[in-house]
């Protein structure tokens, strides 16, 4: 029989209670369990980085850790990153802006990575950017309007 | 007064839902009662199938059951189907859904397994037992055709899957007349596919309602239609596939996949939906790749550098399968003689069998093949006779005035390769001035100073977009005012939904944000080819542009009879028909949709039919050619051979640009890829056809740290070929990026007489060949 906990985990602001299987990753849970299906699976083996979610506000990559070990987390996932649903954060609005995605399967996770460097870095400049981003891969921008979205978005968090 | 969005920088329509998580990916979907599959794909390169043992796997609780080729039955025990047949195939391999009795390559897909979840279902994969007979593997497209070479397929006699030429002009009195013949040979390897998002797929059947459903991660849903329903010899009407949001296409995803047969046969013998999502291992294993092409050519030529012809052999590793005819290797010969006016050219292709997975097309399909072949030899012409690259290019361009010109060369479906429009010399000045060519030489020698090497390279090309024969659009004002919009075109992340409703919102006099776009379902919208070859803009343009002027006139007809105004004196904004010097008359485009479809016992007006709709498949009446020229300025490390792309600069034609926002991020995004092909991506079979790089860590991809900021100029020459103005621009910044990186590497390392043969130019093979060059310098 397949070994299950409960877990219990603030998602997005809700705390969430399912029975999962031991081996079931976090990622998986989110996606499958919880059904919030924002967050996207591209390796599966933690090097892609389109599955990055913030642990208790760090960016992790969702395919290496399991479920169970979020019990009692807090996590969010590129559904809560807008203050309101109908919004976009000041990332999310330059991404759109600067042509950051285009078929938006990494983009969850670059959101993710750049919400958690972003307020850690603050001044963070274009090659300090690259270097954030450099576990996270993109077939589709070339990166240039990633990068751009993040260096717009970090003016204008520091302005306000 | 109209409002333009034509050449605007809208920003996309896509975007809010992608950028909060609501996107609906394939794997994003779920069905009351759906399974999931896992195939069991082959451990060998080349295998006899003896037995195979699912009984442990059946009894894992969890699993419903278990499929091999056998239990499909003989009703579905065919192979697939070729879907681009073609005089040229001599030897047809196409493969079993299930494998038969042989596997050709790793990765073939075996059995399948149907279980409550994914995870039972690839536990009980390993649970399977095959039995293998294990037969040579041939691996290396060099000696596939020497006598005794181990064959990809057991019943064949031959490694040859077909032979293909491009012949025009007299190549033998270009030769004969010549001051020189040089001649130069080297490899192309172009990786994989590697969209973010996996291959995957859902099925259902319900034979009494819908039909057969097949959701897909693909290019193509009314190629897979048709596959599908010609496979099963069932009516296309029963058979509806749809793509949604895609997670990247980039080529491999526009055939048509064993999985694309099986996992709709397991949704009709279990009778529930079922569905398989690719993982990643199974991406390197399983989804075709564009790997390994051999060029031999002799370029002949004046003493002014100025060529006369082009002839060799390229030898083609086609893969174990044929999963596209002879898309590639066709599509790698069409661009000689690239941006070039060279008379005559000879050039012929051995398409070979390998044990390894099929080839596809992969961003720019042979494009980006054919036009490094060219631009390899304009550098050969260059060193050799120690003239600049850019004089070399400068002395040979097709030139404006020579439009439309006609290269002898034919394209796919028969029709000449004829360049429509463009100024390919002008295109490399604004190159060259974006990259400071000029000022190169003194970089070059302050870094030299320092002990760094730094190198530029220039490298050109067309590119033949927009293929035929057609997409089309349906625009169709509804009773809300709202105007519905749809097409066959799937999008991989493209902005088709902004570029079409551009087009329409400017045409009728809309706003885009009252459109309501749908696509990529054949349920939806009758008819429709695939994304494939920079082709949506320029035939889905013209048909959404068509489509929302004949919707416009009927609005404006039935305007002027209900307004008692003329036609002319009418304009349409924002959704409203108004008379222009009588503002109070108006009428709205949704009172015009409900008066011609009024309630029952009402009349349709007269000399009107009931809807407020047009279709139209109006596209482009040939090939626009799109054309560019790309700088790379590189910096190489002797000591570790790593080479870092330190400036990139592109300018590029395409025509009139519908979005340039959309435009900058195709061009930027297709360099990175370029650059990708010629540095990292490599994908490695041992000499027995097992995969060696099957995870990001052991096959490289462009990373955000790596690749240069990307400067882009345009020109805009209309193409005379559609009414738009419009060429494709997916594949533009591809096409001709390795080419440039490369010539890069070898400037840089004039001293050391580095002369590439070989791309991924990866850091081994680099300081194999500086060593080699000092070598031979000290001696």
């Amino acid at each position: 029989m397949a070994d299950t906990r409960e877990v219990t985990v603030t998602v997005n602001g809700e705390s969430r209670t399912a029975t999962v299987e031991t081996r079931t990753s976090l990622g998986d849970f989110l996606r499958h369990t919880l059904r919030l299906t924002g967050t996207h699976m591209g390796c599966e083996h933690g090097v892609c980085g389109a599955c990055t979610v913030l642990v208790d506000g760090d960016a992790v990559r969702s395919c290496l850790m399991l479920a169970v070990q979020a019990n009692g987390r807090e996590i969010t996932t590129v559904e809560g990153l807008a203050a309101a649903v109908g919004t976009l954060s000041p990332l999310q609005a330059a991404f759109w802006k600067h042509h950051g995605l285009q078929c938006g399967f990494c983009t969850p996770g670059m959101l993710t990575s750049l919400t958690a460097f972003l307020r850690d870095n603050p001044n963070a400049g274009e090659k300090d950017i690259r270097e954030a981003i450099s576990g996270n891969i993109c077939r589709c921008t070339g990166y240039q309007g990633i990068v751009d979205a993040a260096l717009d978005a970090a003016k204008s968090m520091q302005e306000g | 007064m109209v409002v333009r969005y034509l050449g605007a920088e809208v920003q996309r329509m896509e975007d809010p839902r992608l950028l909060t998580g609501h996107g609906r990916y394939v794997d994003d979907m779920t069905m009351e009662g759906m399974l999931h599959a896992a195939f069991l794909r082959a451990s060998h390169a080349h295998a006899k199938i003896r037995a195979i043992d699912t009984s442990r796997a059946a009894q894992l609780p969890g699993v419903h059951r278990v499929f091999t080729h056998a239990d499909l039955g003989p009703k579905y025990g065919h192979r697939m189907n070729q879907l681009y047949p073609a005089p040229v195939i001599e030897v047809n391999k196409t493969q079993y859904p299930l494998s038969k009795d042989e596997v050709c390559y790793v990765g073939e897909a075996v059995a399948v397994v149907v279980a409550d979840s994914r995870a039972i279902a690839e536990d009980a994969v390993a649970l399977i037992d095959v039995d293998y007979e294990v037969l040579p593997a041939v691996v290396n497209i060099m000696n596939a055709l020497e006598d005794g070479a181990p064959l990809a397929h057991a019943d064949t006699s031959s490694n040859l899957m077909g032979r293909m030429r491009s012949q025009f002009g007299d190549i033998d009195d270009a030769f004969a007349k010549a001051d020189h013949v040089f001649q130069a040979a080297f490899m192309q390897h172009r990786g994989g596919c590697h969209s973010m998002e996996t291959r995957g797929c859902i099925g259902r059947d319900d034979p009494w309602g819908d039909g057969l459903t097949l959701w897909t991660s693909a290019q193509s849903p009314y190629l897979i239609r048709r596959a599908l329903a010609t496979w099963l010899g069932e009516p296309e009407e029963r058979v509806r596939v749809v793509a949604p949001d895609v997670g990247g296409g980039f080529g491999p995803k526009a055939g048509f996949y064993p999985e694309e047969i099986v996992i709709p046969l397991l949704a009709r013998f279990m009778e529930r939906p079922v569905k398989w999502i690719e993982d990643r291992r199974e991406h390197f294993m399983s989804t075709t790749t564009q790997r390994d092409q051999h060029w031999n050519l002799e370029v002949a030529c004046t003493s002014e550098g100025k060529i006369l012809g082009l002839r060799g052999k390229v030898t083609h590793e086609n893969g174990a399968y044929i999963p596209y005819g002879i898309l590639l290797p066709n599509s790698s010969l069409t661009p000689l003689p690239g941006a070039y006016a060279i008379p005559a050219v000879d050039v012929g292709v051995d398409i070979v069998f390998t044990n390894t997975v099929p080839n596809s097309p992969v961003r720019g399909a042979g494009r980006p093949c054919g036009i490094y072949a060219v631009e390899r030899m304009i550098q050969t012409v260059s060193r050799n006779l120690g003239i600049d690259p850019a004089e070399v290019r400068r002395r040979n361009y097709v030139r404006p005035e020579q439009m439309p010109y006609e290269t002898g060369a034919t394209l796919r479906g028969g029709a000449k390769c004829v360049y429509d429009s463009g100024d390919y010399e002008a295109l490399l000045e604004k190159a060259l001035e974006l990259a400071d060519y000029a000022g190169f030489k003194e970089r070059q020698a302050a870094a030299r100073a320092e002990g760094r090497y730094l190198g530029i390279g220039v490298s050109s090309c067309i590119e033949d977009t927009g293929m035929g024969p057609y997409e089309g659009t349906t625009v169709r004002v509804e009773a809300s005012g709202k105007v519905a919009v749809r097409t066959g075109a799937a999008s991989q992340g493209q902005g088709h939904h902004t570029m079409i409703a551009m087009i329409v919102a400017e045409n009728l006099g809309v706003s885009p944000e009252d459109i309501l776009f749908e696509s990529a379902d054949t349920g939806k919208f009758p008819h429709g080819v695939g994304t494939i070859g920079s082709r949506v803009a320029a035939n889905v343009g013209p048909s959404a542009f068509d489509a929302a002027t004949k919707v416009r006139e009927k609005a404006l007809r039935l305007a002027a009879e209900v307004l008692e105004a003329s036609e002319a004196d009418l304009d349409i904004e924002d959704g409203v028909v108004r008379v222009n010097g009588a503002p109070d008359l108006s009428i709205t485009l949704g009172e015009l949709a409900i008066k011609l479809s009024p309630a029952s016992a009402m009349r349709v007006p007269a000399g009107f039919d009931p809807l407020l709709e047009a279709t139209s498949y109006d596209g482009s009446s040939g090939s626009p050619i799109a054309c560019g020229s790309n700088v790379a300025e590189v910096e190489v490390d002797v000591g570790t051979g790593e080479v870092r792309v330190l400036r990139y600069s592109v300018a590029h034609d395409c025509g009139v640009m519908i979005n340039p926002m959309i435009v900058h991020g195709q061009i930027v995004g297709g360099v990175v890829h370029g650059i990708g092909n010629a540095l990292f991506e490599r994908m490695i079979y041992d000499d027995q056809g097992q995969p060696l790089t099957t995870n990001y860590g052991e096959y490289l991809l462009p990373l955000a740290s790596e690749m240069p900021r990307v400067d882009v100029t345009h020109m805009e020459t209309p193409s005379p070929l559609n009414s738009l103005g419009v060429k494709g621009a997916g594949e533009g910044g591809t096409i001709p990026a390795a080419a440039a990186v490369v010539a890069a590497i070898e400037n840089a390392l004039t001293e050391f007489g580095v002369e590439i043969d070989y791309y991924p130019v990866d850091p081994q093979y680099l300081t194999g060949l500086i060593d080699r060059g000092a070598a031979q310098a000290a001696e």
